[in-house]
């Protein structure tokens, strides 16, 4: 991992320690630089009862280069996480988000890509700030993705493999 | 430059049925050697002229450019557009990227709403408030040292006041380490050189080059400008292409549309001597047979289907299991390996009706023991067919090479015979000028089996064939002088009997191009399948 990705990193979770994360958004896990967890709660959505759990995981390229995000499915620390049925996201908690590739500007942080990504379970909860960056809004209605189990199926473990396309930026 | 003379020559080796010889200016001391050549256009000596003029109707104008006409050329069209708008170098080379170098479009646009063109490619600073406070923000960018500045990406900074910062026309900075990095992904991680954004994000306004080569180490700044260059070629409408040549960076401009290679095939041929099609990129001669044609006749060859042709006509399946079986000797009697089913080999049905008659299948003119015959006949005929052109497709191939060769050790044994006796070197240069033309015409003669595969059969087919086969025997003539041994007395025999027969193969080769090229545009010729079209 090179010097800034360290430094910046150290200084984001200096940050989150010290300040606090954004409402609903709690850190799991951040022993491994590498790859911290944050749980997150979609507050007045239709996720508002599931128990969703962001992964990250940067390489030392990060922040010029965006970090792998998805949601975590399976057990952590006694509690067992799924990914949302959401049309954007996989259910191998794979992330379509523009975000997370071509959107990605390394001025964004972890901070900024959680309240994204919070904000896009919730239709209550907008980031005008970061509205443009969202391909993900606001969500109506449970569904999966049209093309997930194709996806599923092939997916490369990494998200950040994918070539993503961003067939519709409504929801 | 003797080479630009010689890839003149050979752009204008068929004129009407005149011999123009190729490579004959390449050496000035051959060209007086040769009585029997005949140059009659001086033309043919005005050298360094980059656009070749029109020999011969089926001859395309093309030049070739090499990587400082490139960047000259990419130099003096953005002067141009700087000149009409009054723009900055790096602002105009910007906008050119942005229309695909596209001049004419970019003046049309830029004239009729600078501010919205300007704002479209990212020249035009943001609206942000970041950009507003900044007073500096038309001052050229450079890279300055700014009293208590934290760099967003890295948290570099604050009162340490070394570090140096860097802020585009939008007026967000950063710190030059993060720009560097930033500039490395794109350059070196994907290759990017046509836009490179501020890294803030929904920031769209483009580094110029000069701030690039301000921040990034100069290998860098070297690829970044290896890429532009590319995608100058690239994007450029005009009809840019990339010699195929190993190692040869030089660019081809050549005039073809799609519609033309129904009747025309562009060859072109770089200055490193590489022959290439303008129109399908392959990378060689492929006269005379079309684009269309070449393109069939490659994937033909590469495919996999001529295998699954073989199996159709070696092999069965099995009634039962669908297995399939290649018999390879034996009796009729056929036991499959795979569901122990036992059958006749010839007329497919049951083993079990045969009785003991295992040499001699009774039931042979069945119905259905003929439809399969018929049908293996049937495959085995179309494998046939392509086998007898692919095979003298690959033997000219093959022994194009071995003329090759062949003459690399003629080549030695010339050398030595210079050296040894009292010939001259012009006197021993008879064989290379052959060697040439054989393996020229073997090229020809290679496009025209794959040519021939695809014809119908009609008489003027035959015409086509008998055309072909007079250059095959001239060229198997030919190939036949060069393996003769060489001793000092019969060379200078062999020599005028040599440089008959090449002048010999030449005029051959030239007349079957000209009525096959010419038959291409009388669209003469009919094909048993339907040519795909690369427009």
């Amino acid at each position: 991992m090179s010097f800034l990705a360290t430094k910046r990193l150290s200084k984001e979770l200096k940050d989150l320690n010290d300040k606090g994360c954004p409402t609903g958004i709690q850190l799991l896990q951040s022993d491994d630089l590498h790859k911290w967890i944050f749980e997150l709660e979609a507050y007045d959505s239709i996720y508002s009862d599931d128990k969703l759990a962001l992964m990250f995981r940067f390489s030392g390229q990060y922040p010029i280069d965006s970090p792998a995000v998805q949601f975590v499915v399976g057990e952590l620390e006694g509690a067992t996480y799924k990914a949302p049925v959401h049309p954007h996201v996989y259910s191998n908690g794979h992330i379509c988000a523009s975000i997370l590739s071509d959107g990605w500007s390394p001025v964004l942080n972890v901070s900024a890509v959680c309240l994204t990504i919070q904000s896009s379970m919730s239709h209550e909860f907008t980031q005008p700030s970061l509205s443009s960056h969202s391909v993900l809004t606001s969500c109506k209605s449970k569904q999966l993705p049209p093309d997930n189990d194709r996806y599923v199926a092939r997916a490369p473990e990494n998200p950040k493999k994918t070539r993503w396309e961003f067939h519709d930026d409504t929801v | 430059m003797s080479d630009d003379s010689d890839n003149y020559m050979d752009a204008a080796s068929f004129e009407g049925s005149d011999i123009v010889e190729d490579y004959q200016s390449s050496n000035p001391s051959e060209a007086f050697s040769d009585d029997d050549v005949e140059i009659e256009d001086n033309e043919a000596f005005i050298v360094n002229e980059p656009v070749k003029p029109k020999k011969s109707k089926f001859d395309v104008d093309y030049k070739v450019y090499d990587i400082n006409d490139i960047i000259s050329n990419q130099q003096s069209e953005t002067e141009q557009v700087c000149s009409i708008f009054g723009l900055q170098r790096q602002d105009a080379t910007i906008l050119l990227r942005h229309f695909g170098w596209n001049r004419e479009k970019l003046i049309e646009r830029y004239s009729e709403d600078p501010e919205r063109i300007l704002k479209q490619v990212g020249l035009a600073p943001g609206t942000s408030a970041s950009a507003q406070s900044d007073s500096r923000a038309n001052s050229p960018v450079r890279l300055k040292r700014v009293k208590g500045f934290t760099c967003e990406i890295c948290f570099t900074g604050s009162e340490d006041t070394s570090t140096q910062t860097l802020a585009l026309a939008c007026g967000h900075r950063f710190c030059s380490d993060c720009w560097k990095m930033h500039c490395e992904e794109k350059i070196s991680g994907q290759g990017e050189s046509r836009k490179i954004e501020c890294m803030q994000g929904d920031c769209q306004t483009v580094m110029s080059e000069q701030v690039i080569s301000q921040v990034v180490p100069e290998y860098i700044f070297q690829r970044y400008q290896t890429l532009a260059n590319k995608t100058y070629v690239e994007d450029n409408r005009r009809g840019l292409r990339f010699c195929p040549g190993p190692d040869c960076g030089n660019v081809i401009e050549c005039q073809v549309r799609g519609s033309d290679l129904e009747s025309l095939i562009p060859i072109v041929v770089c200055k490193c001597g590489q022959a290439s099609c303008f129109g399908c990129s392959f990378s060689g001669d492929h006269r005379p047979a079309l684009c269309g044609v070449t393109k069939l006749w490659v994937k033909k060859c590469e495919d996999d289907s001529e295998t699954a042709n073989w199996i159709s006509a070696n092999t069965k399946e099995c009634p039962r299991c669908h297995s399939t079986i290649e018999k390879n000797g034996g009796c009729n009697h056929m036991t499959c390996r795979k569901c122990r089913h036992e059958w006749c080999w010839i007329c497919m049905g049951d083993w079990s009706a045969h009785g003991t008659s295992y040499y001699n299948c009774n039931r042979f003119e069945d119905k259905s023991g003929k439809d399969a015959r018929d049908g293996q006949q049937k495959s085995r005929v179309s494998l046939e067919r392509y086998l007898h052109y692919y095979n003298r497709f690959s033997n000219h191939e093959q022994s194009a090479r071995l003329d090759q060769e062949l003459y690399a050790k003629t080549e030695r044994k010339m050398d030595e015979m210079q050296r040894s006796t009292s010939l001259t070197w012009i006197e021993v240069q008879f064989v290379k000028k052959a060697v040439e033309t054989v393996t020229k015409c073997r090229m020809t003669l290679k496009w025209t089996y794959a040519m021939a595969y695809y014809l119908d059969r009609n008489s003027m087919t035959e015409l086509f064939e008998d055309n072909q086969a007079d250059l095959e025997k001239a060229v198997e003539n030919l190939s036949e002088l060069l393996e003769k041994p060489l001793d000092v007395e019969t060379i200078p025999e062999l020599r005028s009997q040599m440089q008959n027969a090449t002048n010999y193969v030449k005029s051959r080769q030239n007349i079957l191009l000209e009525d096959t090229l010419q038959g291409h545009m009388e669209d003469r010729w009919s094909y048993h399948i339907t040519i795909p079209s690369l427009a």
